[in-house]
């Protein structure tokens, strides 16, 4: 094990950490969004089929990632644009438009 | 310029874990998004402008084909969401599957050096969950669309945890062979085989759960695809797929524990345990009567109450129900009267479903109120309206030690001074079970299809003057 690998596994133990206490504190209305939220992030894996897809590889190995940065790009754009369509929907009252972001209602 | 990659990427992992952050209050959310959309587009910018990333027009097809499935399906129903998140788990598990499988080939003839024992490890972990999440989820997106050939009702077979546990054992075993000897010339020959019995696997993992499983099995799902997209992270020596990849495998975590314990069930039980069979009628015994009760009787009943508690079951969502509570919410809020909602976590077909399909409806989320935070108050309730729900309700759950939901935590609905149940018909549940709640001295019945009962109510309260 060199130190590079020691690294990438204290980034996966302290991300870990951090996920569970942010996800915690995440509102309960919001467990449905939050799902589609963090699919879309974790959809970051396109950079890995960016990178396969536009290597100097054999065809076949980049159809591989052409595929999987289709999935992932499905997945990032679903993904955001539903969780930002459900979260318009949630209103205090009857007046109020949808909570826009930054504003306090 | 990597100095300027290796920055965008770590901005990115910054601006994931803000826009989760963000996700605490519904006030702030939307920034969320932003925030993950902004963190996304950095990303795969620095990572498109990489010098070594050239064929441009096969990435720009890619990605325009990805807005061209992805735009229909943000557009679903929102009774669809449970389906096309777990569709988009299946389509996040086959990405990790395939640049696993990708790597894997493109190394072992190219550089095999780079193939060391951890990478190997972590990329047989990233194929195995990978493959293994996108069946699962594609059975699991089968069941809840209610596809023809993917049975509702759990499959059951004699040996069947045997026989799963062996099959992940062979391929685990494999695994190990291929990632101790990746270069060996049988390795790339074996390594298919370990897709083939993790693309079975999550079949046979799916095909015993039960429907009213399934909020769980989404978040253990959920949970599965992030951990493959930490193990590519492994792979590919990259800290933004890491971190990403553990906020997603983290927060699936969260949600399979807040839907186990919602059901008083343990992760081995939901996932080995082949719940929600019908249970055997009981022979004989007192015929039960249920007590119902007219539009008109339960419109004056609601009219002289103060506090009218609606708890919405996933039948309100299937009668497309919510406009029409939603009228009746303003009937009611008009006299003066307080309306809550009352919301058990697995109210719906995932987690927090039942809040967006209200929110739907334009109700205010402040309205809508936590199972734990309602119960203490139930007794003060003059009217419980059950519309669509069933099994959280079921007192049975507090009493009957031999009932299949003894134990699980529930709304106190019995507890209400009165209680309308609303209901279809008069069979069981989604989970097959009777509810005693039906036949308390306190509760009336009121038969029929949920938008239309509330329609009615709601026409009763206006003054018959066909408001709609």
């Amino acid at each position: 094990m060199t130190s590079d690998m020691w690294a990438t596994l204290y980034v996966f133990v302290l991300a870990s950490f951090i996920g569970l206490g942010v996800i915690r504190r995440v509102s309960r209305l919001l467990h449905t969004p939050l799902m589609s939220l963090t699919n879309a992030i974790s959809a970051i894996a396109v950079v890995g089929a960016i990178l396969i897809t536009g290597g100097d590889y054999p065809l076949r190995i980049r159809i591989l990632g052409a595929v999987a940065l289709f999935a992932s790009m499905t997945n990032i754009v679903s993904g955001f644009l539903i969780t930002d369509r459900m979260l318009k929907m949630f209103k205090t009252d009857d007046r109020s438009t949808a909570v826009t972001a930054g504003k306090h209602s | 310029m990597l100095g300027l990659v290796q920055l965008s990427y770590l901005v990115a992992s910054a601006l994931f874990i803000f826009s989760l952050h963000w996700m605490n209050a519904p006030s702030t959310a939307r920034k969320g998004v932003y925030a993950g959309v902004v963190g996304t587009t950095l990303a795969v910018a620095a990572t498109w402008a990489e010098p070594t990333v050239g064929h441009h027009l096969w990435i720009i097809g890619a990605i325009a084909l990805g807005f061209v499935v992805g735009i229909p399906l943000s557009m679903v129903p929102l009774t669809a969401v449970p389906q096309r998140t777990a569709l988009s788990h299946a389509f996040g598990g086959v990405a990790a599957g395939l640049v696993g499988t990708a790597e894997f080939y493109l190394r072992i003839a190219e550089n095999p050096g780079y193939l060391t024992p951890f990478r190997m490890t972590a990329l047989i972990a990233e194929i195995i969950l990978g493959y293994l999440t996108f069946t699962g989820s594609l059975m699991a997106t089968g069941k809840l669309q209610e596809v023809k050939w993917v049975p509702q009702r759990p499959v059951t077979y004699p040996g069947q945890n045997v026989i799963n546990v062996t099959l992940l054992a062979i391929a685990v075993g494999i695994a190990v062979g291929v990632a101790r000897n990746p270069t060996a010339p049988w390795a790339a020959y074996v390594f298919p085989v370990i897709i083939a019995l993790a693309l079975i696997f999550g079949v046979l993992l799916i095909i015993p759960i039960g429907g009213a499983d399934m909020p769980t099995v989404i978040a253990i799902l959920n949970s599965y695809a992030g951990l493959s997209a930490v193990a590519m992270g492994f792979v590919l020596d990259s800290k933004l797929l890491i971190t990403a990849g553990a906020l997603d495998g983290s927060s699936g975590l969260i949600l399979a524990v807040i839907m186990c314990k919602a059901m008083n069930r343990s992760f081995t039980n939901v996932l080995f345990g082949a719940f929600g069979q019908v249970q055997h009628a009981k022979a004989g015994g007192d015929e039960k009567v249920y007590k119902s009760e007219t539009i008109e009787g339960a419109a004056q009943v609601l009219e002289q109450a103060n506090l009218v508690v609606i708890i919405p079951g996933y039948g309100m969502a299937v009668a497309q129900a919510q406009h029409k509570v939603r009228e009746l919410y303003d009937q009611l809020k008009k006299r003066g009267i307080t309306v809550k909602f009352a919301i058990h976590p697995v109210a719906g077909r995932m987690p927090g479903h039942m809040n967006v399909l209200l929110a739907e409806a334009d109700i205010p989320y402040t309205d809508l109120v936590e199972m734990d935070e309602i119960n203490p108050d139930m007794a003060q309730v003059d009217v419980a309206l059950v519309v669509g729900a069933n099994d959280v309700v079921n007192p049975a759950a507090r009493s009957d030690k031999s009932s299949p939901i003894y134990g699980m935590p529930i709304i106190d609905a019995d507890k209400a001074r009165s209680v309308f149940a609303i209901k279809r018909s008069k069979n069981p549940g989604f989970a097959g079970i009777d509810n005693e709640l039906y036949f308390s001295d306190r509760t009336w019945m009121l038969f029929g299809d949920a938008k239309n009962v509330i329609g009615e109510l709601v026409k009763q309260l206006a003054g018959g003057s066909g408001m709609h």
